[in-house]
């Protein structure tokens, strides 16, 4: 799972309010190069909660973003090249999200997160 | 055109399986044919967000990465499954076909409705259509990829609102749909939302007649415009479509079967 999925994902546990962000527990890190396309990144930079892309980041073990950011960032190859990085080559492959307000678990196993609901939390 | 066809969608060998998850077949098929039959429109829309709702097997999804082309860079795809052996399906899949998507474990998009709203430029959903007891409708297993419930709308009725919601403003949704369903009332209820829409393939297998139906927001319809006279006029278009695109019809030598 990508942290632009994570940045996507909220806790859908019934009366539970905002849900987001999930926060991650890594238990597997795996990095899947792809190439770099600036015209994505630049849109996909608009949607990103960055706060919340930020911790995400972090909690995978990547500390190379900045704690504020602005669109004029974008025209910085190196700021588009960790962005790039964190958003779309690290991948959590094994662990959960964790939702902020029941402290639900999710699983993620295989890069696959599992967001089923049990009966009553639906 | 085989072997146009071969290079463009996912190969049939290639698709792993699991005996709890639904194989490609005449639904398949038809969807993935509409989606390379709409293929320069789809290249010329120039998608960021892709996503399938209901992946089975990763054939549908697959397809539709080889189709943009997975020369093209800056697509992002999203899968979801409600069935865990279907997820773990695709995966191998998108893997046997060198292309990706991030993949979920959901009911429809639960838990992508919030944050993913009005991101997603194509979806394609090949819903769980046939009509049967109501009990059967998402049973655990191969089940949910087919159980409908009544007139196999059950699930349907749930999607179109998930699917108006996450569309972009410039989004498409390409959706299989049977005679059963009442495509032409799930026409109208989309245009209630704002929706043109047209049939892209008309197909009848031995078993059931099977409708690709493509949707797009049209900006020139407000709800408020949609009188019973537009309606009419809309459904009498919709029926004239049919004759057109009949030359599908029996063109359904696949290859892969």
């Amino acid at each position: 799972m990508r942290l632009l999925t994570h940045n996507m994902l909220s806790s859908n546990i019934k009366g539970v309010e905002k849900g987001f962000p999930l926060r991650i527990e890594a238990e597997k890190v795996v990095e899947k190069p792809v190439e770099m396309n600036a015209d994505f990144l630049r849109k996909m930079f608009e949607k990103v909660e960055w706060k919340a892309f930020l911790e995400a980041s972090r909690s995978m073990g990547y500390a190379q973003l900045p704690e504020e950011v602005d669109s004029g960032m974008l025209e910085s190859d190196e700021f588009l090249s960790r962005f790039h990085h964190a958003l779309l080559e690290l991948h959590l492959e094994e662990g959960a999200l964790v939702c902020p307000e029941t402290g639900r678990r999710f699983p993620v196993n295989k890069g696959i997160p599992n967001m089923l609901l049990h009966e009553d939390e639906v | 055109m085989a072997s146009y066809k071969e290079n463009r969608t996912a190969r049939i060998r290639l698709v792993s399986s699991h005996n709890e998850v639904y194989e490609p077949c005449d639904d398949s098929f038809a969807l993935v044919d509409a989606l390379l039959a709409d293929r320069t429109n789809l290249l010329e829309h120039c998608p960021t967000m892709c996503m399938e709702i209901g992946c089975g097997s990763g054939y549908v999804i697959t397809s539709l990465a080889l189709i943009l082309g997975r020369e093209r860079g800056g697509v992002n795809y999203i899968a979801t499954d409600i069935n865990p052996n279907a997820v773990k399906v695709t995966r191998e899949t998108l893997d046997a076909h060198g292309v990706d998507a991030e993949l979920i474990l959901t009911d429809i998009a639960s838990g992508l409705e919030n944050r993913l709203a009005g991101l997603v430029d194509v979806m394609v959903v090949n819903p769980p259509y046939v009509p049967t007891p109501e009990d059967e409708v998402g049973a655990e297993g191969i089940i949910s990829s087919w159980a409908g419930g009544e007139n196999g709308r059950r699930v349907i009725d749930r999607i179109l609102p998930v699917a108006d919601h996450l569309l972009s403003e410039k989004g498409w949704l390409y959706m299989v749909t049977l005679t059963a369903n009442n495509p032409s009332e799930i026409c109208l209820q989309m245009r209630k939302k704002g929706y043109a829409s047209k049939i892209i393939i008309q197909r009848s297998t031995e078993e059931e007649s099977l409708h690709i139906i493509k949707f797009w927001r049209d900006f020139d319809t407000t709800v408020d415009e949609v009188t019973d006279q537009s309606l009419i006029g809309f459904l009498g278009s919709l029926l004239a479509q049919i004759p057109l695109f009949s030359l599908w019809r029996g063109s359904n030598s696949n290859d892969n079967c």
